[in-house]
């Protein structure tokens, strides 16, 4: 009989890991989840709630993909693995032998132990289940008053966006001064608490959360800020303060559990045949500059498409290239390519050429070398720039002046948008005349 | 602010996405506006027709100007897609089902019951609505309107109107601004004015909007049109001749430029409408595979069908003795077979790879027409298929294809099938254009490495059905004969992952296995071998 591959998950991860295994080999293969029962793009979440599509637009593929590829679906909830007898043991008394189990998990929203962290109409936004919550606590502007968004990251951003689109007025609380400030470097952060407040989002930067207060029904009434103790009422409460490996329930299994699922480079846990990737796959050592756990979705794919091979028999190493992200602050388009550091972590040789346009929605940072003048990343915002492009210059070492007066040949802009290289290379030149 | 109205009743999502008093005001005017044509229709006599239609077009124009306005320069630029899959006008709702049932039987009444919108026949005065048009057309061209003259008045004001409404929309987007302007000015001059005005200089030339080619414009080659043109000395010959010329010369050359998209999505004025007025219904069409299937089918057939019947059409005029002509029919049907034969084999020989599983359907579709034409020419049927005016097949393509799927269903069935259901399921010139697009163009849409996250924006809002993220998140270009190139897929992607562009050849269609960003090692060993 044919190897049985089976997956927890059927995010990007679990899935990617599928698809590439159905193309190396015959294996049967089947994919486990608790939340749908077809794969969705969770990065689509927010357009579901805002109205541009239906859930059914965020499903990648179509539904008869999976039975022509031989995935076998099965929609349950894995209370328990048991790693002697390979078996996972549903939380609806079923069970279900693997041959390999793959543990794509994910995360789940951190909570910090906020009194009143349960009550309803508080939520995070991570699965299917809280956007259903929100479209029940937040329907309109008038059965959802105000809005509070304690964390600000890219998530508490998106739910930002989501309840503006319904006019629900939004309090936004972020514990740093400056919105996302521990990525961001100062220049590119201040602009987007700019472009935040122009949104008339009630930007309260420096704030935390003390409570969440319940009125007589167990429901949300009110949060009271640490700082100023100020009281806001408000139906809605979004917990946005970054997520977490999604693993309890293997915590007891014999698998080595940090943070999240240990692993080594190869994808492997520390018991022979089950392996983890995605958001919930924690490495021994963090590679290069990138963090132990990376939960974003294109290193779910990449460590899918990594595992594939190995699982098929070609044993290779998790070796992601160079670091890239991409996002979106309400209007404003963000990528980076190669790292580019905010205040806090940047590391000492590590210095910075910024340039912004008048606008107040487009800049740039690049990220170089104090001694060698190599080019070590770029942050763009409100300019598209080339993935393929930058990763060669990272490849070939490339230093800031290249980068520089090159930077056209990056530019991914719509045909006819405004250029605006020959600006940014008159901004660093007169920069390097004042140094 | 006052809680006490607004109690909705909607069941749907109530007051989601609101609209202001001002839009409010603005949809009054145009429904004032769109009341007095209705009046008109329905043989209210006005006093003074001038006035008011030129009321009536100019409140639905204020009306659509107001409205956008209020909807899209009161908030910042950016993507206005909120609440479209909630409205019920734009997500096959009853109001979507209402405005498809008016407009189609719009459409049934102006092909084949003219006089129902007051059409005057046999010499006498128009009534009702056309009537109404009257005064605009005496002033353009001297002559009381028809009721295609009505159509076209509306055609264009629908373009103009909520052309201004998408580029206020798209107001930070000026790929989205240039193509809009351009099939505004198309649309106004070309379809519209020149042929009024060029019925003013000579007014026995054939209507001729000389953007329209054929196929697109399949009675060009008729014979009533070619003499009509031919009887009219050099303007006639010169303007038959830029018929010819924009086919076989101008269009190729432009596509192998810039992609199709030189004619979908900046002068065809069905695309101008699609664009424009049916922007609100881009999202409806299906991305579904089977729907894809369904496509290549129908569009070719149409094309195919269109290819036979243009040929057997000039056929039936043409003798068979040199001497009155030097084209013959014998002479004429090998000229066709001969370059149908020299574009197959062309084909075959420069890009059998990219054609694939495709060649096969190419072949039957080539085959057929060949066949057809030689069965026809040597058992002598082309003239009884052709040539009996009534329960001709041309008349049957004139009304299936002309009428009914143009119109009937290309726009009437905008708010059920999407925007551009012509365009992708039955014109044949976007087949043909298509079908160089996808072989012998530098127009792509590239894909931005690995940026993907699957979200399905440029799907959703794919006017063309193409599933634009099955490409995007296998990092593969798009290189689809489908494409118009409207660009609304780069536009709304929220991670600026496509990119429109006319680049080399070389390298344009690249299926990957692991996407950029990943192992290099990996990378190489896997979409290498
Ligand atoms: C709103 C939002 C926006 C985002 N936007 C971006 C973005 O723009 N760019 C980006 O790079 N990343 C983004 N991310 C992060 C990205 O979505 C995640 O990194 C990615 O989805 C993780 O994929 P995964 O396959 O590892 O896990 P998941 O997608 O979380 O899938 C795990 C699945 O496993 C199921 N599961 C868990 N435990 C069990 C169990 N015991 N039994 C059965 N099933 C179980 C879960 O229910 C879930 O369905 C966003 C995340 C969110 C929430
Ligand atoms: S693929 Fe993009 S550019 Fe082409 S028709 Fe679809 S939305 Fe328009
Ligand atoms: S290409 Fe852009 S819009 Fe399309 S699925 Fe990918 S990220 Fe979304």
């Amino acid at each position: 009989m044919q190897e049985h591959i089976v997956i927890i998950g059927n995010g990007i991860s679990g899935v990617t890991a599928a698809r590439h295994i159905r193309k190396l080999s015959d294996k049967k293969i089947t994919i486990v989840s608790a939340e749908t029962d077809y794969f969705f793009s969770r990065t689509a979440l927010m357009y579901i709630y805002m109205g541009h599509m239906k859930f059914e637009h965020t499903q990648p593929y179509e539904n008869w993909f999976w039975k022509k590829n031989r995935i076998d679906l099965k929609k349950g909830y894995v209370n328990t693995i048991d790693v002697q007898n390979k078996t996972l043991h549903f939380s609806a008394g079923d069970s279900l032998s693997f041959d390999k189990l793959i543990i794509a998990t994910g995360s789940k929203p951190n909570k910090f132990g906020w009194p009143g962290q349960d009550l309803e109409g508080v939520m995070g936004m991570y699965h299917k289940q809280d956007l259903e919550n929100l479209e029940k606590y937040a329907p309109n502007k008038q059965a959802c008053k105000r809005a509070v968004i304690v964390g600000g990251g890219l998530i508490g951003i998106e739910l930002a966006e989501m309840l503006n689109s319904r006019n629900i007025p939004v309090t936004f609380l972020v514990r740093e001064d400056s919105f996302w400030n521990g990525v961001l470097p100062d220049g590119e952060s201040s602009m987007i608490n700019r472009h935040i407040k122009n949104h008339h989002i009630d930007l309260r930067l420096g704030n935390n959360l003390k409570e969440i207060v319940s009125d007589e029904n167990g429901k949300v009434k009110s949060i009271i800020i640490e700082e100023t103790g100020e009281e806001i009422p408000c139906d809605v409460v979004g917990l946005t303060a970054g997520v977490s490996p999604n693993i309890d329930f293997i915590k007891n299994s014999g698998i080595e559990t940090g943070r999240g699922v240990k692993v080594n480079r190869f994808l492997e846990t520390n018991i022979p045949d089950i392996y983890a990737i995605g958001d919930c796959a924690e490495q021994h050592e963090a590679i290069g500059q990138r963090r132990s756990i990376e939960a974003v979705w294109y290193t779910g794919r990449m460590m899918g498409e990594t595992l594939a091979q190995t699982i098929c028999g070609n044993r290779i190493e998790y070796k992601p290239g160079h670091w890239f992200n991409s996002a979106k602050f309400l209007d404003i388009e963000y990528q980076t390519y190669g790292w580019v550091h905010g205040k806090k972590s940047k590391p000492e040789n590590e210095v910075h050429f910024h340039w912004k346009h008048e606008d107040d929605t487009k800049c740039i940072t690049i990220a170089y070398h104090k001694d060698t003048n190599e080019f070590l990343g770029i942050n763009t915002f409100g300019i598209r720039m080339r993935h393929d492009i930058f990763d060669t210059w990272l490849n070939e070492k490339r230093d800031i002046d290249y980068v520089t007066n090159n930077l056209s040949m990056a530019n991914f802009d719509p045909e006819f948008y405004s250029h605006y290289e020959a600006d940014i290379l008159s901004a660093y030149n007169k920069q390097l005349q004042i140094v | 602010m006052s809680n006490k109205i607004n109690h909705s009743l909607s069941i749907a999502k109530p007051d989601a996405t609101d609209i202001s008093t001002k839009q409010k005001l603005a949809l009054t005017t145009g429904i004032i506006g769109l009341f007095i044509l209705v009046l008109a229709l329905f043989n209210t006599n006005f006093p003074n027709k001038g006035l008011f239609l030129t009321l009536a077009l100019g409140l639905i124009s204020i009306g659509t100007i107001i409205y956008s306005r209020d909807a899209y320069l009161t908030k910042l630029e950016g993507i206005k897609n909120d609440g479209v899959w909630f409205k019920s006008i734009s997500s096959r709702g009853v109001w979507g089902w209402i405005v498809g049932i008016i407009l189609t039987t719009f459409y049934i009444v102006l092909y084949f019951f003219p006089k129902y919108l007051g059409l005057g026949s046999n010499g006498a005065e128009n009534t009702g609505l056309i009537s109404l048009f009257d005064p605009l057309s005496n002033l353009l061209s001297r002559r009381a309107a028809s009721q295609w003259f009505v159509y076209g008045t509306l055609y264009t004001v629908a373009i103009l109107a909520f052309g201004y409404k998408f580029i206020l929309k798209y107001r930070h987007n000026r790929y989205q601004q240039l193509r809009t302007i351009s099939v505004m000015f198309f649309q106004l001059g070309f379809a519209f004015l020149i042929p009024e005005f060029m019925y003013v200089m000579n007014n026995d030339l054939p209507y001729y909007d000389l953007k329209s080619m054929w196929p697109l414009n399949y009675y060009i080659f008729d014979e009533w049109s070619v003499k009509g043109f031919l009887s009219n000395g050099n303007i006639g010959l010169g303007l038959i001749l830029f018929g010819i010329i924009t086919i076989f010369v101008i269009s190729p050359i432009l596509t192998y430029k810039f992609g199709k998209r030189w004619y979908c999505s900046w002068v065809c004025g069905c695309g101008g409408l699609a664009e424009t007025a049916g922007d609100s219904f881009r999202q409806l069409s299906s991305k579904k595979m089977s729907a894809w299937k369904l496509e290549r089918w129908l569009i070719h057939t149409v094309l195919v069908f269109s290819v036979i019947m243009t040929t057997a059409m000039i056929y039936t005029y043409l003798g068979y003795d040199k001497n009155n002509f030097w084209l013959t029919r014998g002479l004429f049907t090998a000229l066709v077979i001969g370059f149908l034969t020299l574009v197959f084999a062309g084909v075959l020989f420069f890009k059998k790879q990219e054609l694939g599983k495709d060649a096969k359907y190419g072949a039957i579709g080539f085959f057929v027409v060949i066949a057809a034409l030689l069965i026809m020419h040597f058992t002598g049927t082309i003239d009884n298929v052709f040539y009996i005016k009534s329960n001709s097949l041309r008349s049957a393509y004139g009304l299936y294809i002309g009428s009914i799927f143009s119109g009937v269903i290309g726009t009437g069935f905008y708010p059920i099938l999407g925007s551009r259901s012509w365009c992708r399921f039955g014109c044949p010139m976007a087949a043909i254009l298509g079908f160089q697009q996808r072989l012998f163009s530098k127009f792509r849409i590239t894909t931005n490495g690995g940026q993907c996250i699957s979200c399905g924006n440029c799907s959703n809002s794919c006017e063309m059905g193409i599933d634009v993220r099955a490409y995007a998140q296998k990092g593969e270009n798009i290189v689809r004969s489908s494409c118009v190139g409207c660009g609304i897929c780069s536009a709304v992607c929220p991670r600026g992952v496509l990119k429109l562009e006319n680049d080399n050849m070389e390298g344009r269609i690249n299926p990957t296995e692991i996407l950029l960003g990943n192992d290099v090692d990996l990378m190489d060993l896997v979409n290498k071998k």
